[in-house]
């Protein structure tokens, strides 16, 4: 777990803050409802999208089935295309690893490609702590890393900053890790952008070592694939001596073949572009060209407990699109950070708490953190059913029940603190089971509807915070229905 | 055929207004439709909230009480939706949890007779134009279930635009969720009053009088954030659009 989220508070008062800020849900605003539109573009012009979806859903089920199949494949295959392949449980293994290989190579800094896996482990910091400087060389990502901020967004993670907030942020902070902006540097985007691309490209030219994650890996070939827009990619993958891939197990697929349907589906679904500007794809070794030393970390860090859940599973199909961020009303108003998790918006809300359990306040709250309205499941290019992942959390997190953590079968105690819920849930149960104390009740609502309060106490607060309470009818529908035989005896 | 209503708990107890103008509307167009007196609610709030076994024994009353009937309707999409769609989710369930086939078979007969109001207007009974009069300024919320669930299309705008005197007007930002979400609306209020404001604001931008949709849980929490705001705009179930006429107006 990246440690930088330790002690968050739970979603719904971390959201609040959100709801305060005006610049930032103006940011999120403008930011989601631009790219959503530009996604429902892209995907309309495919007249095939709806069996591409099914694909890349029945390939990554597939995979997930026989996942110790295809990585055992993988790793042969990168072994003998000249890679070397290392296995971490969890994250601090992950560190380590990558720790011990910067420093075999006595190089005390790494340009880094952008990457969820390395986020998710919390790399940065540990190399930092081990004396290695990290760069991030996304666009974006520097944005984050500048600003001493956190991401806030799988594909962009700065989307909430605005160009002038970017621009201050190059003023103060790029002398502190190199060339620093140029004098009167303004916030129109071709400005900013040349100064990260000078920014960046002495530490390209000088970088001895390059640390990437993986979009795909083709178990059949050993080829690692990354898909990106800016091209820094293509620098960090090329021109170190030695490339480090962090990626998570599943991101594994059989074949090539395989491929074909994912590189149509990704970029519409997470840029809104028909294909990103630059696919690298790279197999091991290659004599005389690109980094003599490939070593590929294989990151489990609660995938395989999370593949243990016959519900829950089906977010390790996830290819980090970002399109449920894109139209989620709650991520939307509430921002990324909220989420408490290197991955926001209804896809973190179903990972952080399989990849890290339900122990801590944020992860508990997180299954919660949705109205359920479905738009991500429709915008799913590998349809997960998000919705249904939620309720299985919100199932685990009420009643617990049987799981797998760190690899053992545990059975999870309910979590504190829905003792109320749950006795009002098993009342509700007990009087929807029993129609006459459903009349009787519904009556006693009716005599007491004079008495309709501006403010409940308790959590009913909650509501009438901001709401009316509904208006009780005199009598319920069903004493209507037997007084006038079904309407049939009505007198006005 | 034996048409059964299925009002649902919140309409049967905050709504009846709604129960009439179903029985009135389905009347008129021939339908004898019956209110068993022993149901209650589908266990839609149980099952979102987690709580999937404390739902099963209301799945099961559920299927007790209408599994007579050759159809069921009910005014709701989201109760429909969790009928047609997670009814057989609880029986997987079951089933994967070493319980056998007992809960599925016990529901699978309800699922396939479940019909959301609108899609029994327009699939079952064939019509569009139900007669109805409503001279008003309408804009018609599609809400989650009935939209991404049940696939309701355009089945509710061809009803409101076949109402003779009701102006239909386009609500930006349709498709996005109002923010009630059951208890979401409660447990992230803040989030959830934010939505809700939005969809305020979109429906107040079209000048409409009345905002129209096809479950009463969303326009409670709607109706409930225009009365506190002071809105000109009034929430109205489409079942009560539908069921006006010159005779007897809805409001």
């Amino acid at each position: 777990m990246n440690e930088t989220f330790v002690g968050m508070p739970a979603f719904p008062e971390a959201a609040q803050k959100a709801l305060g800020n005006g610049t930032l849900r103006g940011n999120l605003r403008h930011a989601t409802h631009t790219i959503r539109a530009k996604r429902a573009a892209a995907v309309a012009e495919v007249s095939d999208w709806a069996e591409l979806r099914e694909a890349g859903s029945r390939i990554k089920e597939h995979t997930l089935r026989h996942l110790d199949r295809y990585l055992e494949q993988l790793e042969e295959s990168v072994t003998a295309a000249g890679g070397t392949v290392h296995w971490a449980a969890d994250a601090a293994e992950a560190n380590r690893i990558v720790t011990r290989l910067v420093k075999e190579t006595g190089e005390s800094e790494v340009v880094k490609v952008k990457s969820m896996a390395t986020q998710e482990i919390g790399l940065n910091e540990a190399l930092e702590a081990a004396g290695i400087r990290a760069y991030e060389t996304d666009l974006a990502e520097l944005i984050v890393q500048l600003g001493e901020d956190r991401p806030s967004h799988i594909l962009v993670p700065a989307i909430h900053r605005n160009r002038a907030e970017i621009r201050d942020i190059f003023r103060t902070a790029m002398a502190g890790w190199g060339r620093p902006a140029p004098e009167g540097l303004s916030d129109s985007p071709a400005e900013l952008a040349e100064a990260a691309r000078l920014h960046l490209r002495e530490k390209f030219l000088r970088a001895r070592v390059g640390v990437s994650g993986a979009n795909f890996m083709v178990a059949e070939t050993g080829t690692m694939v990354v898909v990106e827009s800016e091209g820094n990619g293509r620098m960090c993958l090329t021109l170190p001596e030695t490339l480090i891939s962090v990626a998570g197990l599943e991101k594994v697929v059989p074949t090539w073949r395989d491929l074909e349907v994912f590189l149509q589906t990704l970029p519409r679904s997470s840029t809104a572009e028909r294909m990103n500007p630059y696919t690298s794809m790279w197999t091991g070794t290659t004599d005389g060209d690109g980094p003599r030393a490939f070593h590929l970390v294989l990151l489990d860090n609660g995938r395989t407990d999370t593949l243990a859940d016959e519900v829950g599973r089906q977010a390790l199909r996830c290819i980090r699109c970002s399109a449920c961020l894109n139209v989620c009303p709650v991520y939307e108003r509430a921002g990324g950070h909220a989420y408490g998790s290197v991955y926001p918006g209804p896809i973190g809300a179903i990972l952080s708490p399989q990849l890290r359990g339900t122990a801590s306040e944020i992860d508990a709250s997180l299954p919660y953190a949705s109205s359920l309205c479905g738009a991500c499941y429709e915008v799913c290019p590998v349809a997960i059913d998000i919705p249904e992942v939620l309720v299985r959390l919100r199932e685990r997190v009420v009643e617990g029940g049987p799981a797998v953590r760190e690899g053992n079968r545990v059975v999870l105690r309910p979590a504190r603190g829905h003792a109320a819920e749950r006795a009002a849930m098993r009342a509700a149960r007990w009087i929807f089971t029993h129609p006459d104390a459903l009349r009787t009740g519904q009556r006693l609502a009716s005599r007491a509807r004079r008495l309709r309060p501006r403010t409940l106490p308790g959590p009913g607060a909650a509501w009438t915070r901001t709401r009316d309470l509904p208006e009780v009818p005199a009598e319920p529908f069903r004493d209507w229905w037997e007084r006038t035989r079904g309407g049939k005896e009505e007198t006005k | 055929m034996r048409v059964a209503l299925f009002l649902t708990c919140v309409n049967d107890t905050l709504y009846p207004d709604t129960g009439r103008a179903v029985v009135r509307l389905l009347n008129r167009l021939g339908v004898d439709v019956d209110f068993p007196l022993a149901q209650t609610c589908c266990g839609q709030a149980h099952y979102n909230t987690g709580y999937r076994h404390e739902t099963e024994p209301l799945a099961r009353h559920f299927a007790e009480v209408f599994g007579e009937y050759d159809a069921i309707v009910t005014p709701s999409g989201s109760c429909a939706a969790m009928v047609r769609e997670l009814y057989p989710r609880l029986g997987e369930r079951a089933r994967a949890e070493g319980r056998g086939e007992a809960l599925a078979d016990a529901l699978a007969p309800v699922v396939p007779k479940t019909y959301e109001l609108t899609e029994f207007l327009v699939d079952v009974l064939g019509v569009t134009d139900v007669g109805a009069v409503y001279p008003h300024k309408v804009t018609y919320h599609p809400t989650c279930h009935g939209l991404r669930a049940l696939g309701l299309g355009d089945r509710p705008r061809r009803l409101l635009e076949a109402v003779r005197g009701l102006e239909l007007v386009e609500l930006p930002g349709a498709d996005e969720c109002c923010g009630f979400g059951g208890t979401f609306a409660v447990k992230n209020a803040g989030v959830s009053a934010a939505m809700g404001a939005d969809k305020m604001r979109n429906a107040e931008s079209t000048g409409a009088e009345v905002l129209c949709a096809a479950d009463n849980s969303c326009l409670m929490h709607l109706g409930g954030t225009m009365s506190r705001a002071g809105s000109p705009v009034r929430p109205v179930h489409i079942a009560e659009i539908l069921a006006s006429t010159e005779e007897e107006p809805a409001r």
